[in-house]
């Protein structure tokens, strides 16, 4: 894949090795530590179905190229949607100007190097498949909710390809591509019992074809499991509130390490010492039945990448090991002025953003608990299945996720479905009142969106069932 | 500047040549400059012009749309072929057809959205003022130890718009944005919080060093936060929060959510759904405002709407398709990003002030939450189901007692609507939607 990009920019736009040699060196002639060029074709297409019908379809290419100039902590950046040499000089030009020292430095002309796997074979992109397959799933979906129940009313369904083409080039001498392919399925229903609404969303995905959408990942699974969770709401009675034994389900609810800790260990903020985090490693954060890992290798997920966006190689980094803090996830920048090694985190949403240090797969491992014997062990709490979203202040480190599919447990049995409710928790802390964690490690379908510096990337999560002695609820039932 | 209506009127007349039977051609250009800081120094610095366009074709009721960067060239007529294969596999949508010719905006009042003097400024000017905010925020106090991140940006650009109809338009805007996020450390408690404005004239820009005392005392305020014990209790919302209250409203009565009814105010329009007194009002044309622009994203004129009036439901937020959809006409709210159908967004949306300053209404509370913060997503606007984290200050005999963190408040929309007793009348635009302080009954907080 590496090869096919970098035939791709020459033939396409007209952009040689030789090329790229010269524009870094354009963007050091002031000086500087470090310059790279990230250039991006992406073409993302859409259908939507709603009401019934094939309502929209969408097709829309961004492609350009982003110049960056590093002098110690700061960055220069630039970037132009003209991939033509004259216009990326003139980025350069002006990422140059962060460098103000005078000199020049000389950049080590590139060779081309490639990752050492190839994470996401796909035979058949999804961009090429023609839309009458997509439209094809929709309406099976749509099908599916409706036979689910009849109170189902209003199905909306969608899916959305992504082909991604990057080149980056290094004043380190790395020159090397990636050819990224993303599909997205997603279902939203509403369900209506006598004005009683209720919602359910499901999906999934990740770098792959749409071959993946088959048995647990079809469009109908997808569809009957977001009609049963709105169906589930209209008998929801209040949420619980205040503080409480809480048993989160496998797969998704994996957010609360994406909130709880994930964030609070990205590199920028440990380097600042803006994270509740920062000077903790080799401390215990969690119970000793806690391994979180950042995992960039794993074949074929959303989080997944064979390199990251600064060129490069994603890997497999343990976080929290047994419960003792490890290390940070990074980005170039953050591992030299931290003087570790990097671990393929440096990631950007597109070639108008600077990279920074971002999860990729977050996910604790499997322990040796029988879920059922979890939730056995609760006499009264709340068993959390699904969420929406979460958020971080990753300073004071308090934390919250979203219920959207939740129960009471009352003396070891899960019973009454409950309204949505926020968690809120402290994230060095609340992984430290783990009692429990779960043989069923489970990672998410392939739906998550992190958010950070207001740039959007995909992420995956994961997580065995697990039981926390502690947790705030934020119901009304007091 | 590269992109006009001359250029967007000739992507059209293509479209129609090669077959599609209605048009909407948008286009952006833009200059952006932001610069971060940080202890004094440059943390990044990042200057670009981008410029892009979106088409939206139909074709006998079906309909598809195609953004692209690269649009000079001869791949616009292939890109403009694509659209019209993807608008042929779509659905037959009547809803989905043009507004009609005789609504389309014919005058085009000078807003004042464009500042030569935004345009104009140095680079070196820019970060000076970047740097002084951060300066002022770390010279406030020495608790002030550390500092996440802030900074200044700037972007000066040029909407155009054409459609079929013969529709034409184009308008000039420039908006200007500091912010300032410091840490504040107590023993081993550590804090943030922030502060910002965002401008479209440099004038009317609140100072540098302004913003980065007003974040140094927001951060200040939050050392020492401890969880308070659940109780229900009167909730106090400080502008900055009242404001993200007004947007779950807004995302309440647009009509994106009224036609799918999914949202509790469908089949609710001339009832109350709000305390007497709550005045709700989306306004696209004031002059400077940041939610202002002279037509919408589908060329209708941008207009005044009351949405709620003294509590009761007045109007829908509507774009072409929803109020089709609905049996009304649009409102002149339609919004729309390169690709895809237009949305329905705000003008300048705001909640009308009332009387009390926010220091009254803070001494009208015997016991309760004065919320400074929230987080999460917990907001569920079919149902009305609330549940957020927050962080504050808590609230004794009138007087600020201590503050707040690491609990939720929870309760369901209507009751909170109905139950809004006081609107302050600290009135402020920093954005697109504004809000006062407002007290509202009571809430359920969770916490120890």
């Amino acid at each position: 894949m590496t090869r096919d990009a970098i035939e791709f920019y020459r033939e396409r736009f007209g952009i040689t090795p030789a090329d790229v040699d010269r524009l870094l060196g354009v963007a050091l002639a002031r000086g500087g530590d470090f310059a790279d060029l990230y250039f991006e074709y992406t073409s993302t297409g859409s259908v939507q179905f709603e009401e019934q019908i094939v309502k929209t379809a969408t097709r829309s290419v961004r492609q350009g190229v982003g110049v960056r100039v590093v002098v110690a902590e700061r960055t220069g950046f630039a970037y132009t949607d003209s991939i033509d040499v004259g216009s990326i000089e003139r980025a350069a030009r002006t990422a140059s100007s962060i460098a103000r020292s005078g000199g020049s430095t000389e950049p080590v002309s590139v060779t081309v190097s490639g990752p050492p796997r190839d994470l996401y074979p796909v035979e058949l992109s999804a961009t090429d498949v023609d839309i009458a397959v997509k439209i094809e799933m929709l309406q099976n979906a749509d099908a599916a909710a409706r036979v689910y129940d009849r109170r189902i009313r209003e199905v909306q369904a969608g899916v959305t390809d992504v082909f991604k083409i990057v080149m980056i080039a290094t004043s380190e001498g790395v020159l090397t591509g990636d050819v990224q392919p993303m599909v997205r399925f997603g279902i939203h229903c509403i369900a209506d019992d006598d004005g009683n609404r209720q919602v359910g969303r499901s999906g999934g995905g990740g770098r792959c074809g749409l071959d993946h959408f088959v048995g647990g990942d079809s469009p109908e699974a997808y569809a009957a499991d977001a009609a049963r969770q709105a169906i589930g709401q209209i008998e929801a009675v209040e949420a619980p509130s205040g503080t409480m034994e809480v048993v989160l389900g496998n797969g998704w609810p994996g957010i609360l390490l994406h909130e709880a800790v994930g964030h609070g260990l990205e590199a920028d903020f440990n380097r600042k010492g803006t994270s509740a985090f920062s000077g903790l490693i080799g401390s215990r954060v969690a119970s000793d039945l806690c391994t979180v890992v950042d995992d960039g290798t794993i074949p074929g997920r959303r989080g997944s990448l064979n390199v990251d966006d600064e060129g490069h190689a994603t890997s497999s980094t343990v976080l929290i090991e047994k419960g003792i803090l490890r290390g940070y996830i990074n980005d170039r920048l953050n591992a030299g002025l931290l003087g570790v090694a990097r671990t393929g985190n440096g990631r950007r949403e597109s070639y108008q953003s600077i990279p920074y240090p971002r999860m990729t797969n977050t996910f604790m491992l499997a322990g040796e608990d029988d879920p059922a014997e979890i939730l056995r062990g609760v006499k009264r709490g709340l068993y959390a299945v699904q969420f929406g979203g979460g958020q971080v202040d990753i300073t004071n480190g308090k934390f919250v996720f979203s219920a959207s599919e939740a129960y009471l447990i009352e003396d070891g049995k899960v019973t009454a479905p409950v309204r949505g409710a926020t968690l809120i928790g402290n994230g060095p802390d609340a992984l430290t009142r783990v009692t429990a964690v779960g043989s069923d490690l489970a990672l998410d379908p392939g739906i998550g969106i992190c958010s950070k510096n207001g740039q959007g990337i995909p992420v995956g999560v994961g997580m065995p069932t697990i039981r926390i002695s502690e947790m705030t609820v934020g119901g009304t039932k007091g | 500047m590269t992109i006009d209506t001359q250029l967007a009127g000739d992507i059209v007349a293509r479209c129609l040549k090669r077959g599609a039977t209605a048009v909407e051609v948008i286009a952006r250009e833009e200059t952006e400059f932001s610069v971060s800081v940080r202890l004094g120094e440059i943390d990044t610095l990042t200057e670009a012009d981008s410029s892009a366009l979106g088409l939206r074709v139909l074709v006998d009721g079906r309909q598809a749309s195609v953004s692209t960067s690269d649009y000079r060239g001869p791949s616009i007529d292939a890109l403009i072929d694509e659209a019209l294969t993807l608008a042929r596999a779509t659905s037959v949508d009547e809803s989905a057809d043009l507004p009609e010719a005789s609504a389309m905006a014919t005058e085009f009042p000078d807003l004042e959205l464009y500042d030569p003097a935004i345009a104009a400024l140095s680079a070196d000017a820019r970060i000076d003022m970047a740097l002084r905010a951060e300066a002022a925020a770390r010279d406030e106090d020495p608790r002030i130890t550390n500092f996440d991140r802030g900074g200044l940006g700037t972007t000066v650009g040029r909407t155009v718009f054409a459609n079929s109809l013969g529709f034409a338009g184009s308008y000039d805007s420039t908006m200007i944005s500091i912010s300032a996020i410091p840490v504040a450390t107590d023993g081993d408690q550590m804090q943030r919080d922030s502060w910002y404005d965002r401008r479209r004239t440099l004038a009317e820009l609140e100072t540098p060093e302004s913003i980065g005392q007003r974040a140094a005392r927001r951060t200040l305020r939050r050392l020492g936060a401890r969880k308070a014990e659940s109780c229900e209790v009167p909730i106090v919302f400080e502008p900055m929060i009242a404001r993200d209250l007004l947007g779950t409203i807004f995302s309440a009565c647009s009509g994106e959510s009224i036609f799918r009814k999914a949202s509790l105010f469908a089949d609710h329009l001339g009832e109350r759904v709000g305390a007497a007194g709550l005045n709700v009002i989306d306004d696209g044309r004031i002059r400077r405002g940041i939610g202002s622009r002279p037509f919408d994203g589908e060329g209708l004129p941008t207009r005044r709407t009351v949405v709620i009036r003294d509590g009761v439901l007045e109007s829908f937020l509507l774009n072409t398709y929803t109020g089709r959809k609905l049996g009304m006409r649009s409102t002149g709210n339609a919004t729309r990003g390169l690709v895809g159908q237009a949305s329905v967004g705000t003008g300048n949306l705001f909640v009308e002030p009332g009387v009390q300053g926010p220091d009254a209404i803070l001494r009208s509370v015997k016991r309760g939450f004065l919320v400074t913060e929230l987080m999460g997503f917990g907001v569920n606007i079919v149902n009305g189901d609330y549940s957020r984290g927050a962080a504050g200050l808590w609230i004794e005999d009138g007087e600020i007692a201590y503050p707040v963190e690491e609990v939720t408040i929870a309760g369901n929309l209507k009751d909170m609507l109905a139950g809004i007793e006081m609107v302050g009348s600290d009135l402020e635009f920093r954005g697109r939607l504004a809000a006062p302080t407002l007290r509202i009954a009571k809430m359920a907080v969770s916490g120890r």
